[in-house]
């Protein structure tokens, strides 16, 4: 049976009774299985939605509906890496994580993922509103589901697809305040789901062989390296006036408007240099990968200043 | 359902869950039951933060108080 096709079938460490060796996992070992990394950018671009969206929410109601965002992220973390454990293991950006390396095993990161979703689901259905939590139990779903088990292992366009995960967050913060979605909610969704191609498919490029190696079919392994230039450079043609889009369609002022055109363009420069770049070389690919990180964070990071906090200090000041 | 027919063989149970020092048993480590004290400590807060959030979460959305816009 080949890796791709085992999946979950990792196993942790056995006594020579056959037994499972008791278990070492710290609670440094679990808040490693939550990828607390990917859970801040989640709670980040929640946080967005939840701040631009129209109403007010009592701060505590804030705070729950954070929390119970960055436990469902952290959630299916855990899934992702109870599933992926087979290829986790060979591959050496992923090799270090608790399962692969034995200190978590598979059955635990189940049962730890499927706990906390369930926690988080419950929790923000309870205190926050049943519409937020439903997106929650979807997003979850979708990720751990439809990317993890499904799309990764079985077309080059996993991360396209799977991408609108990550995409979910600031749909979930609006949600929690109004407890319905709108076009504001959807284009911030756009932002993300366009980003992620360019962003995954850089870093690709530069792990295709560890990639290869997994046996996982990302675009630079099954199309090679030519094709997956084009693509970076198509989808970040479409992400850019995305990007602008807040600002033309009056959601954001003239501070976001100069950011996203400033920052769209270096994405664009750096996507062109990515098309004309060959292996081995993979500068640009670097750049790119690193850069797409701050052009996320800082179209956030503007658009909560110009009316999440700008509307928090006018709302406290009135 | 005999020993033979145990899906666990030849082992202990009884003994294999007993950290007690058994001869046969799985005995843990000094480690082992240093990491399995963080564990329970983590749960046992996790545990108390989450009643407490129901119960302040109850106070701001129940009985009306604590009540104020952001």
């Amino acid at each position: 049976m080949s890796l791709v096709s085992e999946g979950a079938d990792f196993r942790g460490p056995l006594t020579a009774s056959g037994f499972a060796e008791p278990s070492l996992a710290t609670v440094g070992d679990y808040i490693a299985l939550m990828k607390p990394r990917v859970m801040s950018l989640v709670v980040f671009t929640a946080l967005v939605g939840l701040a631009v969206a129209p109403g007010s929410l009592h701060p505590l109601t804030a705070f729950t509906a954070l929390l119970c965002i960055a436990v469902g992220a952290g959630a299916a973390g855990a899934l992702n890496m109870w599933y992926d454990a087979d290829i986790d293991a060979v591959m050496a950006r992923t090799s270090r994580r608790p399962v692969p390396m034995g200190r978590v095993r598979p059955g635990e990161a189940f049962a730890f993922g499927l706990t906390l979703a369930g926690f988080a689901v419950v929790t923000l259905g309870l205190l926050v509103n049943w519409f937020a939590a439903a997106l929650l139990a979807f997003t979850i779903f979708f990720y751990v589901v439809i990317y993890t088990v499904w799309l990764k292992r079985s077309t080059p366009q996993n991360i396209v697809i799977g991408g609108a995960a990550g995409a979910f967050p600031p749909m979930i913060g609006w949600a929690a305040v109004t407890g319905s979605l709108s076009f504001e909610p959807i284009l911030l969704f756009l932002i993300i789901f366009f980003w992620t191609p360019p962003h995954f498919w850089a870093l690709a490029l530069y792990r295709a062989d560890d990639y290869a190696r997994a046996g996982i079919p990302m675009l630079p392994v099954v199309s090679g390296d030519a094709t997956t230039r084009r693509q970076i450079l198509f989808y970040t043609i479409v992400l850019v006036p995305l990007g602008v889009a807040p600002w033309m369609f009056g959601y954001s002022g003239a501070l976001y408007g100069a950011t996203a055109v400033a920052t769209g363009i270096i994405m664009l420069g750096l996507g062109w240099q990515v098309l004309r770049e060959r292996r081995p070389v993979e500068r640009a690919s670097r750049k790119l990968f690193a850069f797409s990180i701050l052009y996320l964070f800082l179209l956030f990071a503007v658009l909560l200043v110009e009316r999440g906090w700008g509307g928090l200090i006018v709302r406290l000041a009135t | 359902m005999g020993r033979a027919d145990s899906p666990f063989g030849n082992v202990n149970i009884g003994a294999a869950m007993n950290d007690q020092g058994d001869d046969d048993g799985i005995v843990l480590t000094e480690a082992q039951k240093r990491a399995r004290r963080s564990r329970s400590l983590a749960i046992a807060f996790a545990l108390a933060a989450l009643v407490i959030l129901f119960y302040v979460m109850t106070l701001v959305k129940g009985p009306g108080v604590l009540i104020r816009p952001i």
